[in-house]
């Protein structure tokens, strides 16, 4: 009993020099109480997601050295999606000239919600968490912190929770890989034109199948399609948002399988370097993987999220409300591909690209045009959707209208979970 | 060994008996300060830090602030008493490395009771079911391999690692398809709203009932392993399978029993994990606090008490690191470094307590 006492006495005494240590470094406590006054007067009901990013200026605005903007990230910059948001975040607090607070590799778990209220302790006036799973912690931190702005990627339960300093955000991703699919179906038409022994099959190595991964693939697919009509697709799923080995497994699957192209919705690293050791295309998300992938890289499509981490740091400085949904875009420079890999892609590829982005902005190419999908050999003319998340899946929302399906305007995340004719899922059970 | 006509060798090991407990304590904290002093020459030489800042983040990361005082309590009670549950295993020599899987499927059987029954039975009701499913389901999982090494001498090793990967796959398969929103492949926070079947706060405190029961039961389990007849039977099947025989104790009664207490326990985890932590399940419930928790039982020499010094102490090196790649902007493995470097100093200086080096010269003895 006695080396017990002992040793509990020398570390109590370790932590009361700890406490002391520690107090020194602790961030003064936030000042965000009148934005979220101004907030709480503000409506949160709308039903379409917002876009814009001009937020007026207020004359007592904050000061943007008071401010501190702290992100919660899933993995650190190993991986390719939380290493996009990084970027963006440093971006983003550099250009507005805030404090930067990170913490990485926070599961989703309760150690989200800890991490949270950490940040908040630590002077935190605007928390973003960046993964799927990390919401309902965020939700849970946002209940009890009225006074700090909470955002979230890729979730969907902001528009329905009418808390009003909880908001999800995300992107037009869609149109992005369209394009990137449009880069793609141009190298399978030199492919095939080289060697008319070339099937046209292309392949893709999805996590879920959750709306965001049907969404990604089938847009990306249909780019491929408005290039290559013949062209026929293969999906093989993960059953995990990150994961190298079973992503570089599932890539080398399709590939085995015939696929002459592939793409990806999984975070690792996985796919590129299956596509490299094989000398398969490769067109990759979140960011370019040219460097480890050379002669296989084409483009890739990403979501920069810096202009809605301004445009949340804006908003708290100048006492406005921030959107419960918000939907970046094009226009919003949210929806961005990287630059195009000449040595990879087909010769006019780059023109071709800026052809349909044009078409896409002013609003000749709808993406989700139900002219060209058909479900079991019947157009797609009316859908409904699942928008507003609950435990049933209940269909509540009618997507498709005026000849095409209203992909995140009814709520940013994806909602588009329709499994269409020409692409063939290999292992549906995730 | 015969002096004059072998060379002996420059040093030999030998062990040595237990020295006095200051001199045991005395060698852990050189052990301490020693790791603190390779691991800032490392810090110094690889990320041009001053050390003692680091420290110093390190132990505000870990008691900086209340809410990090709380966090930490709650993080070593989960990790204790996981400790203590595979502990009667342990002493008896069984090497249960299955307590991942145990707490899980506890942690599972939970969930799916607040999650099917939430709100349609009254909360009492709910909490004992929610208990008793934890407690049954961690208890089987105990059992399957306690039953074959039983009846059958399997490998409990590799029985009860395997075991895990059963549980993750059968919660994987589970969460994927209640998943919400649809293919999600996650339930999230069970019962947001309601709260129906979440370990009240007291006061502003949600962890204190954890804390307390966690408490409770390292108490109970080292009173049942020090006081008790049954205590008494592990030790000696620990010891020696043969003697207990023939002093008349069912060898595989004692295994079995011992294995489903150990489950039990390990479905305790799960619940105040799932209920009184999280609300919600997940393959990474368990955060890999199954085994951890066997470094955490064997460094406290398999006495539940000690685990309380030795779980706390993993769970500050964790916290505290964590906070080094947060205000540093390094890489979470720096973080890792600095632990592993704390923890190989720790672990490697049991050897200096039980074993003496003795250099060669022969003259005169060197004193034990």
């Amino acid at each position: 009993m006695k080396k017990v006492l002992s040793i509990l006495l020398a570390t109590v005494m370790v932590f009361s020099l700890a406490a002391c240590g520690g107090s020194s470094s602790t961030a003064p406590a936030s000042e965000a109480a009148p934005a979220a006054e101004a907030q709480a007067e503000a409506a949160v009901s709308e039903t379409a997601p917002a876009k814009d990013t001009e937020v007026v200026q207020s004359e007592n605005a904050m000061d943007p050295s008071e401010l501190t903007f702290g992100f919660i990230f899933l993995h650190d910059e190993n991986s390719t999606y939380d290493r996009n948001f990084m970027d963006a975040a440093k971006k983003a607090c550099e250009n507005k000239g805030v404090n930067y607070l990170e913490k990485v590799g926070i599961p989703e778990t309760n150690e989200c919600y800890e991490a949270a209220a950490d940040l908040v302790d630590r002077g935190a006036n605007i928390i973003f968490a960046d993964s799927f799973g990390h919401e309902s912690f965020i939700l849970q931190a946002a209940q009890e912190f009225p006074e700090v702005q909470f955002g979230h990627a890729t979730g969907t339960m902001a528009h329905t929770e009418g808390l009003s300093n909880f908001h999800n955000a995300f992107a037009d991703i869609y149109q992005g890989r369209y394009l990137a699919g449009v880069a793609a179906g141009m190298k399978l038409k030199q492919m095939m034109d080289e060697d008319s022994s070339v099937e046209p099959k292309v392949g893709y190595v999805g996590a879920f199948t959750y709306a965001e991964v049907i969404s990604g693939y089938t847009s990306w697919f249909l780019g491929v399609r408005s290039i290559v009509p013949e062209v026929t697709m293969e999906v093989q799923f993960t059953g995990s948002w990150y994961d190298e080995a079973l992503e570089k497994e599932a890539a080398q699957t399709l590939i085995n399988d015939g696929c002459v192209l592939l793409s990806q919705h999984a975070d690792s690293m996985g796919a590129p370097t299956a596509c490299e050791e094989a000398g398969v295309p490769d067109v990759s998300y979140n960011g370019s993987t040219k460097d480890a992938c050379p002669n296989t890289f084409i483009v890739s499509s990403r979501i920069d999220w810096t202009p809605y981490f301004e445009y949340m740091i804006d908003c708290v400085l100048n006492g406005q409300a921030i959107p419960a949904d918000w939907c970046g875009s094009i226009e919003t420079g949210s929806v961005v591909l990287t630059d195009i890999n000449e040595a990879v892609a087909a010769p006019g590829t780059v023109e071709k690209v800026e052809e349909v982005k044009a078409g896409i902005l002013d609003g000749s190419i709808k993406v989700f045009d139900s002219a060209n999908i058909t479900v079991e050999g019947k157009p797609l003319d009316s859908y409904m959707a699942d928008v507003d998340t609950d435990p049933n899946y209940e269909k509540d929302t009618e997507a498709v209208s005026d000849g095409y399906f209203h992909e995140s305007e009814y709520r940013s995340a994806p909602y588009f979970d329709v499994m269409i004719d020409g692409i063939t899922t290999l292992n549906a059970m995730f | 060994m015969n002096n004059k006509t072998h060379k002996e060798p420059l040093f030999h090991i030998s062990r040595k008996d237990t020295p006095v407990w200051w001199k045991r304590f005395g060698i852990r904290i050189i052990a301490v300060i020693l790791a603190l002093i390779v691991s800032g020459i490392i810090t110094l030489l690889l990320t041009k830090l001053n050390p003692i800042d680091v420290y110093l983040t390190m132990i505000d990361g870990a008691v900086g602030t209340t809410r990090r005082i709380w966090a930490l309590i709650q993080k070593t009670a989960m990790l204790l008493i996981i400790a203590v549950a595979i502990t009667p295993a342990f002493r008896m020599r069984f090497w249960n490395i299955g307590a991942e899987g145990q707490v899980l499927i506890g942690g599972f059987a939970t969930a799916v009771v607040m999650l099917k029954l939430g709100g349609k039975v009254p909360t009492p009701v709910l909490f004992i079911m929610m208990i008793v499913a934890a407690i049954l389901a961690g208890a089987v999982w105990g059992f399957i391999p306690a039953f074959f090494k039983a009846k059958s001498n399997t490998n409990e090793t590799l029985f009860t690692l395997m075991m895990n990967y059963v549980a993750i796959q059968l919660i994987g398969y589970f969460v994927l398809e209640w998943s919400v929103p649809k293919g999600s492949g996650q339930i999230g926070i069970i019962n947001q709203k309601t709260q129906e079947g979440w370990i009240p706060s007291i006061g502003h405190n949600a962890y204190l009932i954890n804390v307390i029961i966690v408490a409770v039961i390292t108490i109970l389990v080292a009173i049942y392993l020090n006081k008790t007849k049954h205590g008494y039977e592990i030790s000696v099947v620990g010891e020696s399978q043969n003697t207990a025989r023939y002093i008349g104790i069912d060898v595989k009664k004692v295994i079995i029993r011992t294995m489903i207490l150990s489950g039990a326990i390990c479905g305790i985890a799960g619940f105040l994990l799932v209920s009184g932590q999280d609300h919600t399940i997940t393959k990474d419930t368990a955060g890999g606090n199954g085994f951890t928790a066997i470094m955490v039982s064997w460094l406290a020499k398999f006495d539940p008490l000690w685990m309380v010094l030795t779980a706390f102490i993993i769970c500050f090196l964790q916290k505290g690191a964590g906070e080094i790649a947060t205000m540093f902007n390094l890489n979470l493995s720096f973080a890792d470094i600095i632990t592993g470097i704390i923890i190989f100093f720790i672990v490697g200086c049991e050897f200096f307590i039980n074993y003496k080096i003795v250099f060669r010269k022969s003259e005169k003895e060197v004193a034990a």
